[in-house]
């Protein structure tokens, strides 16, 4: 029997769901409410800081897993929302949601890797 | 081989509060995926150079990115809450009551909401 590609993408999906449970509000409070109303300094997300962050290897590590697992976890959901819209799922609406996951996540890992 | 598929309706969650919760849950990727792509597009400015960045950061402030930001931030918030309220069934039998699951997932919330809030100031 062929083996399922179901754990993979449902540990991605457990994965990008704990870590969105537990940062997700926190993570666009601050970057979308509290930095652009001004209830913390705009240098929180400064170019200098957040260029240090991203050359720093925890904050390489930490910009990949935020954005791939969100994106894996959203994705992953998304393509069963489908379904229950009404629209039957295939295999190839299967694989365009999981690649645009994967795609983002390979252009996350690339842009950290050039940023130096 | 063609098997029959019964039909669903698009809107069968809107006949009962239960379902129509179960949407809004499962809306929360919509702005999670949303969100991931934001903060994409904000790492390849700040790999391109300060102006395109400051560019970048200055769109979050424009009325519409801040209500979109608030929606996620309910959204996700509720996603949160509804991931550790069905702990005690996702997690594999531990000998544990239900609640001290439920509670200890909360708290993990706000500990983890603390620190990068902490984290994040200048």
């Amino acid at each position: 029997m062929k083996r399922s590609n179901k754990p993979i993408f449902w540990s991605l999906f457990g994965a990008g769901g704990m870590l969105s449970a537990l940062i997700g509000p926190v993570l666009i409070f601050i970057t979308g409410i509290a930095v652009p109303l001004g209830l913390i300094p705009r240098e929180a997300m400064g170019y200098e800081r957040m260029r240090l962050f991203a050359q720093n290897g925890f904050g390489k590590v930490a910009i990949v897993l935020v954005i791939g697992l969100f994106l894996f976890h959203g994705l992953h959901r998304m393509y069963h929302g489908v379904h229950d819209f009404g629209i039957h799922v295939t295999p190839a609406m299967k694989a365009a949601f999981h690649g645009v996951a994967l795609l983002g996540t390979l252009a996350a890992v690339y842009l950290v890797s050039v940023i130096g | 081989m063609k098997t029959y598929r019964r039909p669903v309706s698009a809107t069968w969650w809107r006949r009962n509060p239960y379902y129509v919760w179960y949407m809004v849950r499962e809306a929360s990727c919509v702005v999670l995926t949303l969100y991931a792509l934001t903060l994409l597009v904000g790492v390849a400015r700040l790999a391109q150079s300060e102006v395109r960045y400051e560019d970048w950061l200055e769109r979050l402030s424009r009325p519409w990115a801040i209500a979109y930001h608030v929606l996620a931030f309910l959204l996700v918030a509720y996603h949160a809450w509804t991931w550790f309220r069905i702990m005690p069934k996702t997690l594999p039998r531990v000998p544990v009551p239900d609640k001290a699951i439920v509670v200890a997932g909360v708290a993990a919330i706000g500990v983890c909401s603390m620190l990068l809030w902490w984290a994040a100031r200048p």
